[in-house]
């Protein structure tokens, strides 16, 4: 039993990994099809020349910092409200944000946004994707602080209360530094459901905030195209990094 | 107190205009008429979900659900074993459990264009059975519902994973033990007394991989081309090319009605996230 649970793990692991590592060795092929033909660079060259994709990069990566940043801080602090005392329009609020498909989301966030056009001269653009991704990032990072939360013991924090500090005192020095560990996990969730959305962003998107996995998605539909390898592998590699960094000052 | 409420301020802000709002407005303009140019028009109407009943919209809901309910069962067929398997590895049960996680952490839209590449025509796994001989013209693996089937499959596996590995971690092994001791075959033991124990885990495993399958637009748009149109890309079509924004909202609301309802039917107390 315990032997074939042990095969059957290889083949998993293989199913869950092996679609990657295809993707990642096509891409240093010379060839554009799925037959090797020697290795090659120019699907990189062809990415690091392409205006369009660099842009995407950069609006991606600047809308998921705004975003990352934003949804961390505010669920943070709504975290800890929460956990003192519960508020079921927030709770509910943000259960239905976490179980409403992607596509409802974006296409009920549009028709918001247009709403308020009518009454305001702003356009679709940084700002509502940033907007949306705070939005629908705010939930995760509650989540998993809350979670964190829940074994925190409660008399620390009236300790530090009876010693003299005062309310905000005691959740900054007290409380804040035990959630650290909890707040970078959230903030790297955060990052990454924002750097990798592409069904709300899309629709709430102008024309000059196209982000990466808009541009992929459109490269994508078009049919298969080397470059977008060498593109999904820089970006897989680069995930990787930061998780690795992250894990290690987790650690330290 | 008053800290706790400028905490929550914040947020409450934020959440206000980033879902309650948006679901406001959805829920106005489905009671509302199509404009002439897309936008919405008075007299109010309940038409747009007179028209859900339509067996051609009736026949797109049934295909979603379908399509969700075989990747679920799937994603739970397939993720037992592996949560099994990590659950009872002993010292590197985090090794292995990372090394489910770590899909998750890259990017979803890479990991459904990486099937893309392999099933295509001219794809990985056409191109090596025509190398060998094997078959002459290149099978149509893409653009139909197996290839939606496996798309969420692989996507969402790690939804399913890590629930069962959960409940499977704080199974006490003794019962499984006991059932040994009593004659029980090792297979017998899983299915009568290790399933049983993992149905919380299996229930929010359920819910976390066919919530999502059922909305899904991406997936289904990439990996089943024009061919496969499901409740997502329906509800996107209406926001987009077909500018029919009530009905678009209407559709939005049947969507989250389903979902609810099984969330509600899954629920039991002292499983909340929030």
């Amino acid at each position: 039993m315990k032997r074939g649970l042990a095969v059957y793990a290889v083949g998993a692991y293989a199913f869950l990994h092996v679609p990657l590592l295809i993707l990642a060795v096509f891409s240093f092929n010379s060839s554009r099809f799925a037959v090797w033909q020697g290795f090659s660079l120019q699907w990189y060259r062809a990415v690091a020349a392409d205006g369009n994709l660099i842009e995407a990069s950069v609006n991606s990566l600047l809308i998921a910092i705004a975003a990352t940043t934003a949804a961390t801080i505010v669920g943070t602090l709504a975290a800890y409200g929460l956990w003192k005392r519960g508020s079921a329009w927030l709770s509910g609020s943000m259960y239905l944000s976490l179980v409403t498909p992607e596509i409802v989301t974006g296409a009920s966030l549009l028709a918001l946004f247009q709403w308020i056009f009518r009454f305001l001269h702003l356009r679709l653009g940084m700002h509502t994707v940033i907007l949306a991704h705070v939005g629908f990032s705010l939930a995760y990072v509650v989540v998993v602080v809350l979670a964190r939360l829940r074994s925190f013991d409660r008399t620390l924090e009236e300790a530090a209360l009876d010693l003299g500090a005062t309310e905000f005192g005691a959740f900054w020095s007290v409380t804040l530094p035990y959630l650290g560990p909890a707040i970078a996990a959230a903030a790297m969730l955060a990052f990454t459901v924002s750097i990798d959305d592409y069904v709300i962003t899309s629709l709430v998107a102008g024309v000059d905030s196209q982000t990466l996995p808009m541009v992929i998605y459109a490269l994508a539909r078009r049919g298969v195209n080397p470059a977008l390898n060498a593109v999904s592998t820089l970006i897989v590699v680069g995930l990787g990094v930061l998780i690795m960094l992250s894990e290690r000052l987790r650690r330290a | 107190m008053k800290l706790r409420n400028a905490f929550l301020a914040p947020s409450a802000v934020l959440m206000t205009l980033t879902m309650m709002a948006p679901l406001a407005i959805i829920v106005v303009y489905s009671l509302l008429t199509r404009g002439a140019y897309g936008g919405v028009e008075l007299p109010w109407t309940v038409e747009n979900f007179t028209r859900l009943w339509d067996p051609v919209y009736g026949a797109i809901f049934l295909r979603s659900l379908g399509i969700a309910g075989v990747a679920t069962v799937l994603c739970l067929v397939l993720g037992f074993p592996l949560a099994m398997f990590i659950a009872g590895s002993g010292p590197r049960k985090n090794l292995y459990l990372s090394l489910v996680i770590l899909p998750f952490w890259t990017s979803f839209l890479i990991r459904t264009y990486a099937w893309m590449f392999i099933l295509r025509d001219t794809g990985i796994v056409n191109s090596v059975l025509q190398s060998l001989g094997i078959i002459r013209e290149p099978l149509p693996l893409l653009y139909n519902d197996g290839a939606v089937i496996l798309g969420l499959v692989y996507g969402f596996l790690p939804f399913m994973v890590l629930p069962l590995y959960a409940t499977l971690e704080r199974l006490d092994p003794n019962l499984l033990e006991a059932s040994a001791d009593l004659g029980a075959r090792p297979w017998e033991t899983v299915v009568r007394v290790t399933l049983p124990l993992c149905a919380p885990g299996i229930r929010a495993g359920a819910i976390l991989v066919f919530v999502p399958c059922l909305g899904t637009y991406l997936t289904s748009d990439l990996l089943g081309g024009s061919k496969t149109v499901l409740i997502g890309n329906l509800v996107q079509n209406q926001f987009t090319a077909s500018r029919d924004w009530p009905f678009g909202a209407a559709l939005s609301l049947a969507l989250m009605a389903i979902a609810m309802l099984l969330l509600f039917a899954a629920r039991r107390k002292g499983e909340e996230l929030l």
